[in-house]
């Protein structure tokens, strides 16, 4: 109870904030890897006078998904042909990609990781014997043809705690401290009042001071992650926070670019990782560097089992191929948790003793042994200090050594995302070159490029990272490389396209959208004693529960191992509805509440885009990511192409609609 | 695992104009309260443990103590970082410690290059900064 009833943090929100208005030419949206990217390219190509201003609702040396840090980076072509990265793209995202967005990913993201190297970080690489240095020992860079310590085909092994304190510096000295607005929460971005389908600013709020910014811009790129917190997670108390994918990433992104007619595309894809259960490990290192397998329940290593083979088969021609894409490897999973067979292990400790019995056989002294042993122990435990500190903090706890005992592997609770191995987001133009399809249609909605690379179909809103949709697999070096993309395309945009934004409303007209919250709490809050209890009003707390409970019940989530309905998903819907109409009714006392207000209604909008997409597309098409009982299988003869969805803002109308997915690279073979 | 922090060693910075751990956070969740002059972690359940605010603190005052709807009591995972690597202390529930110690960077604080006031050649090609010959679809 809280007599009287007062707002509980420190930072206390006021009725009327103050209203800040600036002109900018381009406005960066975000901090993370994708918007550092376009902080340290941008300056290469603006002329003179070109105000650039990045604004981050955190701060930028610890912002994103690689705030924590990483161990290893994900996407690192070297000695292999790009035409194989996006070959395995198109498998692992079964078959729905935009091969001419991967390829570019591809064939510029080596330089940002070369970057990345030369400013900093430690890279770890093969000695002449073939043996692991970590990034500090003195050994050539990759520049100068250094061998990076490859885990899979494409991933490189760093001693990454530092990764985004490295990557953030030179963005910030490029725009310079006075560009660099950190802890303003963008929440809507603003179209011309002139110009049809033109972006003309961005408007957020401090959450330090009561003050309103209102940005006006020629040109925007919105690049703040993906969505967490969507779906109910599996742990609901205090480890809620312990979400795979940064707990800070609400959708904005997806949310505040479809509000103003950007669209959308492949938002029925979801991202389920299997993951270390509770702590949410990565398991990369483990199956990559580590060579472990998973164990089901009766200790059988299923994954190479004749039934396994016979279920793959039946989608053709992703699981037969030599990697099986991470829906199917989750869907084996999942059919062994259904059976019964669970739990599923991740046999850490026969990998461990096997590679010490490789070297026992190999005649190693004991000594020697004992050494290997302790960097092989340093390396395992780094994988999960380096990005997952919890994962560690739980094996503390409950004395885990993973040499003596597995640890157990579940599928955690849906994402949203459009960098790891999933790609949903928004629908950009490709590079302007002959190799990428030029479609004959008058709707960006159905073409592959329209002048401006990674520009979404609202004309001067730029996209990276998470934003892009149909291609996956950037993850942190290709998201920095895609924001540089995107970073030269806007300055060739402000060149080509002279204009003086001008906004529809006014600038208090958005400081009174966006302060709502706070003017309801006040003129309610003395309806009740209690804080959190009242009938004119409800908390973000509650709300994103609500969210939660409907999404994981009707959509698809862990409460019904991913199986949802067409039936169902029309009642999640409903459920929305009503969730956005009373999002008209949060209520917040301070600051931090009036962030997670803005954050929920991102989230709630972004997850109806996921259900609208998964209820258009009549098949199963990610299975061990979602199933629809009503059409449980991968249907590649009609639904082998893009959904695409629209929001028209005038009409405040849905159109979802089929795009043609073409292929640039062969299909023979498919890998 | 939500972050705490230890009364007896924050001083909430001194009352400065950034508190390190409410500058860090990149969930807005640490927040000084002026009257005692400490900071506490606002929302423990949307706490990433991240462990940006332990790393940043330069009173040594913030932990993390696992999440108690899945971690046993007793553990405890505390890194102490540098310029240049971080050292990591793991002690497990039955008393047993781990030490680890990796490098974290190579180059000074500030020292990374933003190549700032160089140009990128034609604003028309698909090239970027350092980048000639862009490879095409074979």
């Amino acid at each position: 109870m809280a007599l009287p009833n007062k707002p509980k943090g420190e930072l206390k929100a006021v009725v009327n904030p103050e209203v800040v208005e600036h002109d900018v030419d381009v406005l960066i949206i975000g901090g993370g890897m994708a918007a550092c990217g376009t902080a340290f390219e941008i300056k290469k190509w603006a002329p003179e006078g070109m105000k650039i201003v990045l604004v981050d609702k955190a701060s930028l040396e610890r912002s994103g998904a690689v705030a924590q840090g990483l161990s290893a980076i994900n996407t690192y072509i070297g000695e292999n042909p790009i035409e194989s990265y996006v070959k395995m793209v198109r498998n692992d995202l079964m078959g729905v990609v935009r091969e001419d967005l991967i390829y570019d990913c591809g064939r510029h993201v080596d330089e940002s990781v070369k970057l990345f190297e030369e400013w900093g970080l430690p890279v770890w690489k093969k000695d002449a014997d073939g043996e692991n240095l970590d990034g500090a020992k003195p050994a050539k860079s990759l520049r100068e043809g250094g061998q990076p310590v490859r885990t899979g085909k494409w991933q490189i092994m760093i001693n990454g705690e530092s990764y985004k304190p490295i990557v953030a510096e030179p963005a910030a000295t490029a725009l310079g401290s006075d560009n660099i607005i950190e802890r303003v929460f963008i929440v809507k971005l603003l179209l011309d009042k002139n110009k049809p389908n033109q972006i003309a600013g961005a408007a957020g709020f401090s959450t330090r001071e009561n003050k309103v910014h209102v940005f006006r811009c020629k040109a925007a790129m919105v690049a703040c992650g993906g969505a967490v917190n969507i779906f109910r997670p599996r742990s609901t108390g205090e480890g809620k926070g312990r979400a795979w994918y940064p707990v800070w990433n609400a959708g904005s992104t997806y949310t505040m670019c479809a509000q103003i007619g950007a669209t959308l595309t492949m938002m029925e894809n979801r991202f389920t990782p299997a993951r270390f259960k509770d702590g949410y490990g990565p398991v990369g290192a483990w199956f990559l560097l580590f060579k472990a397998k998973v164990q089901n329940g009766l200790g059988e290593f299923y994954a190479n089992s004749d039934a396994v083979k016979d279920e793959l088969e039946k989608f053709m021609p992703y699981g037969a191929s030599p990697v099986t894409p991470t829906c199917l490897r989750n869907h084996l999973m999942i059919n062994e948790l259904r059976e019964g067979r669970g739990p599923i292990y991740m046999a850490t400790d026969v990998a461990l003793n096997a590679f010490l019995d490789d070297r026992k056989a190999k005649g190693m002294n004991d000594k020697d042994l004992k050494k290997f042993w302790k960097h092989l122990e340093s390396e395992a435990w780094e994988d999960f200090l380096d990005m997952s500190v919890g994962q560690a903090g739980l094996w503390a706890g409950a004395n885990v050594e993973p040499e003596k005992i597995g640890s157990e592997i579940m599928p955690t609770e849906p994402y949203m995302l459009g960098s790891h191995s999933g790609c949903c987001g928004i629908w950009t133009s490709g590079p302007e070159e002959a190799w990428v399809p030029d479609v004959k249609n008058d709707s960006r909605v159905h073409k592959y490029k329209w002048g401006y690379n990674r520009m979404t179909t609202v004309d001067g809103l730029f996209t990276a990272g998470d934003g892009v949709g149909a291609s996956g697999h950037k993850f942190s070096s290709g998201s920095h490389a895609e924001g540089r993309i995107a970073a030269k395309q806007m300055v060739k945009f402000c060149r080509d396209n002279a204009f003086k934004p001008e906004l529809k409303q006014t600038a208090q007209e958005i400081a009174d959208e966006i302060y709502a919250p706070v003017r309801r709490y006040e003129e309610f809050k003395d309806a009740s004693t209690a804080a959190d209890v009242n009938p004119n009003y409800c908390k973000p707390a509650g709300l994103m529960m609500r969210l939660m409970k409907a999404t994981d019940e009707y959509g698809g989530g862990v409460a019904t191992y991913y199986m949802t309905s067409g039936k169902l998903l029309n009642i999640c819907l409903d459920l929305l509805l009503l969730l956005r109409e009373d999002a008209a009714k949060m209520a917040a006392g301070d600051l931090h509440e009036l962030l997670r207000c803005w954050e929920n209604y991102h989230r709630i909008w972004c997850v109806e885009t996921h259900i609208r997409h998964i209820e258009f597309r009549k098949e199963s098409r990610y299975p061990g990511f979602y199933y629809r009982s009503d059409f449980p299988t991968c249907d590649d003869e009609n639904w082998k192409c893009f959904v695409n969805s629209t929001f028209n803002p005038e009409t405040q109308e849905w159109k979802c609609e089929k795009v043609e997915c073409l292929n640039i690279f062969p299909t023979e073979p498919w890998l | 695992m939500p972050s705490y922090v230890d009364p007896a060693k924050c001083d909430g910075c001194k009352g400065g104009d950034k508190t390190a751990c409410m500058y860090i956070c990149p969930n807005d969740l640490m927040v000084l309260n002026i009257e005692e002059m400490k900071a506490y972690n606002q929302e423990p359940d949307a706490c990433w443990e991240c462990y940006s605010c332990v790393k940043i603190c330069p009173q040594g005052a913030i932990f993390v103590r696992g999440y108690d709807d899945f971690v046993p009591m007793g553990g405890q995972v505390h890194p102490m970082r540098s310029s240049d690597s971080i050292m990591w202390t793991v002690k497990f529930r039955n008393g047993n410690m781990k030490r680890f110690k990796f490098p974290i960077r190579t180059t000074a604080e500030g020292a990374a290059n933003a190549y700032a006031g160089q140009k990128g050649a034609s604003l028309d090609d698909e090239c970027l900064f350092l980048e000639a010959n862009l490879p095409t679809p074979k």
